[in-house]
């Protein structure tokens, strides 16, 4: 049989780090990249005799996650202790939830090849995130610092409802986009606030499902891909061979390309969940889950269908835009600025999305705002760049991010639209190049395009390639 | 004997006032008293006596400036050594935590301080409260201060010998399955389990979270009042501690207990009772009688699965709040060990003794995947079902009494080597814990030995008012501490 | 019901203990005796009766989600048996 005869199951277990202000169950900051220990204290230290208070915005985000995942709201919640040892978890049990989320049979809609599909959401449920290891180069140990534990997460876990890699790229992107728009969390990848555990069987159609493996932490869209795309062929591989597939935790190497098996066999899991004896019940009222659900913000399907109709964006432009909360607040205020929402519409789908993706970039690092690409576009409107030195002045946006005026003044890149320096210009190609002039005499247009191509290279680009069009026109025509 | 060291507190607040006594007087005065009497009971792990005379010379200048005043500025105090103090160790008993210096302190702690209530010393008890004799201290063995050859009972064992011996005025312990209440009967004096949730239990180390609460342990029930009015109330850092009205105990010991409804459930008294201590609670019940409350018989038949469903769940909890012990961030950690792994299970091994170590197993054994339903799940619905009766009988009675332990002390290491009949000397008292309701101990007589028998009220939730009026009206009418009083025999060995 | 030696075993690797084989049989021992005195518990008429987690009925109480920075950070690792760096130090951990 062929790999071709066997079909991908995926689902994915998602961890977002929740934007709020504090810890979930003590007052430290949440700042990433702290020096080491100091947003501590002595409850996320796990200090003898030291208790947990739930933050309520932690309730409050999952809610609001949970609802704008389809969500049914559970008005009966509690936290569980999830048991084991590991240094980077303080108190040795992970404060979670167990059979009670808050959160529960939902779903996301993404676009497929055979259209629209459900991805089925069996959870989401608030816990809190572990400290962080280091590895130590002077001793060669390992330095623990606490400043993440107890940063507040929400844990989706999906239905394994995904069958190839585009569908879990494209789930990973609808809810990442999602938890972007009603601000729950920042989904920055780099700071893995936005991370998944991938779990990853095969099967033939019609047959039950294979045993899944998992792989833990992974945080790029690009790993994810790959690490699927390798451990579904070592499945089929093993099974092809007649091996067995064990269900396990994996951890994919990104160097090598391969994944690696965590943890000791004999160490069979039991995490020992029970009620957390030192919170209280969570239940919620319905008027508490109806006021929140009444102040969700505009979610990305209902901004799509807003950018379908109203600036006639395609489709496929439309979806690239609002996959990123911070893609279409962008676009949405450079309009403000400059008013051209098909110019605004190209730069991010031609030039800006190509950057994003040559440097890996998520669109929240952008580092220049609304009002710079507007004036980018008021620019070239006006005439006073042209859309070729348009593209260097966006380059320069990404390095050094400031005033598009300035940029152009500073770099002399205005464009020379007085008709005596035109003239000049003209004058002295067409002087050098006496064997395109009788090309365009003898009907070849393009010598046109050549001679243009040659003014603007010897203006280095700012010449306004209309008037030079014109005159060029104008002289040969003579 | 020392005059100072025998006064309750309020007597020493009084004789403050009337300036009979001076701060450093009273400090003095106890600092004498541990000089002559901790080498035989034991009762400190880390004492405090410079230090305490320090402070209470600070204290006494300020009063005497007029810069401060308070009722119990300058009482000396001795606290537990699972609260944890801010700068001075809390070791628990437990080589685990031989040399831990809390970074912060118990809540409980701060209301202390607030009150310029001097700290004399950690006291000694079972290895992280768990035990019923104090003999699971890895530092010593407390002794019974009425007969050093006995165990002062525990786990507050120190709280209770050292309020016994007069070390200390009086003490906070904590009891999670009668770990105030027992060693208080076994020592002869008063100590009061609040209501779950009265007292707030941020900063004790924790031993089993849904049964501890932090209590007084005192010479008697006026001074058990004062204490819990210091420390009672809602504390926002633990969720667990209840918003209730604040109440003045001590305006609720009106010495008249006419008309007061009194269960004694037979079942309290049956095997397993010594008969010296039975007797001693029925001439209690008749001194009852005669003070005007209606005593009568009920049936509570709890107590053999309550004692079953305690172990359960506070085993549960330990295994899991004993967790963060890993030797890591603080504690014993293993000289020896190379790896990750040696570090958590060498450091755990050596550092905990034999009877948390069984506690952990038993818990992890409950917990683990195939005994949860069969064991503590089936305890938690009993532990519903406790509560339901203990609700029965307080819809027609106001207080519930019992023996407090079914022995009077027994000799140190006779139940060292069997653990259940250990945990047996806590029959009478873990039901209380299990429905989170406030039980108090006071002495009610001596047995053939001449050691203590301690009579338990059971209150209903957030009553400690009435249990508190009700043991303060039977000590009025008895004066069991100008009767009997310990006398320090044998020891030595 | 008999707890076997393979089970304490088994425990102990979940609790983090090293026991030696003296433990290993008192512990056995021990949790056999604590688990048959709990058969009582099997006694109980818990039929149709909800779980009790805590001793109190509490509900929602939360903490507003305002930042109060602990001061005294560098208390926190005053007891580490092994620091540098202002982190908690331990041999090598391959993850």
């Amino acid at each position: 049989m062929s790999r071709e005869d066997y079909e991908l199951v995926v689902g994915v277990e998602v961890h977002a780090e929740l934007s709020t202000k504090t810890k979930i169950f003590c007052s430290c900051p949440t700042t990433f990249g702290a020096a080491p220990n100091t947003q501590t204290c002595p409850i996320c230290m796990a200090m003898p005799g030291t208790l947990p208070v739930l933050n309520e915005k932690v309730v409050e985000y999952a809610v609001k996650a949970g609802l704008a995942t389809n969500c049914t709201i559970s008005q009966d919640s509690k936290n569980d202790r999830k048991n084991y040892f590991y240094p980077d978890l303080p108190k040795a049990y992970q404060i979670s939830q167990y059979d009670k989320p808050l959160c529960k049979e939902g779903y996301v809609e993404i676009d497929t090849k055979e259209g629209k599909k459900k991805i089925g959401i069996e959870r989401i449920h608030i816990e809190e995130d572990t400290g962080k290891l280091n590895h130590d180069d002077f001793s060669g140990g390992s330095l623990l610092d606490l400043n993440r534990a107890g940063v507040p997460l929400i844990e989706t876990v999906s239905k394994p409802d995904m069958r190839s890699i585009e569908e879990v790229d494209s789930y990973l992107r609808k809810l990442k986009s999602i938890f972007e728009y009603i601000e729950v969390s920042d989904c920055k990848m780099q700071e893995a606030s936005f991370r998944a555990d991938v779990n990853v069987s095969v099967h033939k159609p019609g047959e039950p499902f294979g045993t899944r493996t998992e792989m833990k932490g992974m945080d790029s869209f690009r790993s994810i891909a790959r690490a699927i795309e390798y451990e579904k062929n070592r499945q089929i591989d093993v099974i092809e061979e007649g091996g067995t597939v064990y269900q396990e935790t994996l951890r994919w190497d990104d160097v090598s390309g391969k994944t690696f098996p965590m943890r000791d066999k004999e160490d069979a899991e039991d995490y020992r969940y029970f009620p957390e004896p030192d919170l209280v019940a969570i239940k919620l009222s319905e008027e508490y889950i109806e006021n929140i659900k009444n102040n969700l913000p505009e979610l990305p399907e209902s901004r799509k269908q807003r950018y379908l109709e109203e600036y006639k964006l395609s489709e496929k432009d439309a979806n690239i835009i609002t996959s990123s909360k911070y893609l279409s607040e962008l676009f949405e205020g450079s309009i403000k600025v400059c008013n051209n929402p098909k110019a605004v519409n190209n730069w991010i789908i031609s030039d800006i999305s190509r950057i994003l993706n040559e440097t890996e970039m998520d669109p929240i690092e952008i580092p220049f705002d609304c009002n710079q690409l507007g004036k980018l576009v008021i620019l070239i409107d006006k005439g006073t760049i042209s859309s070729s030195i348009g593209k260097k002045v966006l380059e320069e946006l990404f390095e050094n991010p400031r005033d598009p005026e300035e940029i152009i003044k500073e770099k002399g890149w205005i464009q020379i639209s007085d008709e005596g320096a035109i003239k000049e210009v003209v004058t002295k190609i067409l002087e050098a190049n006496p064997q395109s002039i009788a090309d365009f005499k003898a009907g070849k247009d393009r010598a046109l395009g050549f001679l243009v191509g040659q003014a603007m290279k010897e203006t280095k680009g700012k010449a306004n390639p209309q008037m030079l069009n014109k005159m060029f026109l104008e002289e040969l025509n003579k | 004997m020392n005059k100072i060291t025998d006064l309750t507190v309020h007597e020493l607040i009084e004789k403050l006032a009337n300036k009979e006594l001076t701060i450093t007087e009273i400090t003095q005065a106890y600092i004498d008293r541990i000089n002559e009497k901790e080498k035989d009971v034991k009762a400190f792990i880390t004492p405090l006596t410079d230090e305490a005379l320090e402070k209470a010379k600070e204290i006494q200048a300020k009063v005497e400036a007029g810069e401060l005043n308070g009722a119990f500025a300058g009482i000396p105090i001795g606290i537990k050594d699972n609260l944890c103090t801010k700068g001075v160790k809390t070791t628990c008993a437990s080589k685990m935590l031989e040399n831990f210096v809390s970074p912060y302190s118990a809540t409980i702690v701060e209301n202390i301080e607030k009150e310029n209530i001097i700290n004399l010393g950690k006291l000694n008890m079972d290895e992280f409260a768990m035990g019923s004799s104090t003999e699971n201290s890895y530092f010593a063995k407390t002794r019974n201060p009425w007969n050093l050859n006995k165990v002062p009972g525990g786990s507050s064992g120190g709280s209770a010998a050292a309020v016994a011996a007069n070390l200390v005025p009086w003490a906070l312990g904590s009891d999670t399955g009668g770990s105030i209440r027992q060693p208080a009967s076994l020592c002869g004096v008063v100590g009061l389990k609040p209501t779950y949730g009265l007292v707030s239990r941020f900063g004790l180390v924790a031993f089993a979270s849904s049964l501890d609460q932090i209590g007084p342990i005192t010479k008697d029930v006026k001074d058990a009042a004062m204490l819990l009015n210091l420390i009672a109330g809602h504390d926002e850092k633990d969720t667990t501690s209840v918003d209730v009205e604040k109440k003045d105990y001590v305006q609720a010991l009106k010495n008249d207990v006419k008309g007061l409804k009194i269960a004694v459930p037979k079942e309290f008294f049956g095997e397993g009772i010594n008969e010296e201590v039975k007797a001693s609670l029925e001439k209690a019940i008749e001194k009852y009688k005669e003070l005007g409350a209606e005593v009568e018989e009920v049936s509570l038949d709890i107590a053999k699965y309550a004692l079953a469903t305690y172990y359960i769940i506070a085993c549960a909890e330990a295994s899991s709040n004993l967790g963060r012990f890993d030797g890591i961030r603080y504690g014993y950690r293993a000289p020896e060990a190379k790896d990750l792994k040696e570090i958590f299970k060498k450091s755990r091994s050596e550092g905990f003794g034999p009877e948390v170590k069984r506690r952990i197993i038993l818990g992890t054994y409950v917990l683990s995947s195939g005994y949860y339903d069969a064991y503590y799940k089936k305890a938690q619905q009993a532990r519903t079902l406790v509560m339901k009766e203990f609700n029965k009988v307080f819809e027609n009675y106001d207080v519930i009494l019992t023996p407090t332990s079914p022995v009077t002390a027994f000799d140190i290491g006779s139940k060292s080597e069997n653990p259940l009949e250990m945990y047996l000397a806590d029959i009478c008292t873990v039901s209380v814990n299990i429905a989170g309701l406030p039980g108090i101990s006071i002495p009610c007589g001596v047995d053939s030995e001449g050691l203590p028998i301690g009579m338990q009220l059971i209150g209903n939730k957030f009553q400690e008012e009435t249990i508190l009026n009700a043991a303060y009206t039977y000590e009025q009418a008895t004066n069991f501490r100008n009767t009997y009083k310990p006398e320090f025999k044998g020891g030595a060995n | 019901m008999q707890v076997s030696k393979e089970e304490i075993l088994h425990i102990a690797n979940l609790a983090m203990l090293d026991l030696n084989e003296n433990e290993i049989e008192k512990y056995r021992e021990n949790l056999n005796d604590i688990l048959d005195f709990s058969e009582t518990i099997k006694n109980a008429h818990t039929e149709d009766l909800d779980v009790t987690i805590g001793a109190n009925e509490a509900k929602n109480i939360f903490r507003k989600d305002e930042v109060k920075k602990f001061e005294d950070t560098e208390s926190l690792l005053q007891n580490a048996p092994s620091q540098a760096q202002n982190m908690f130090k331990i041999p090598k951990v391959i993850q």
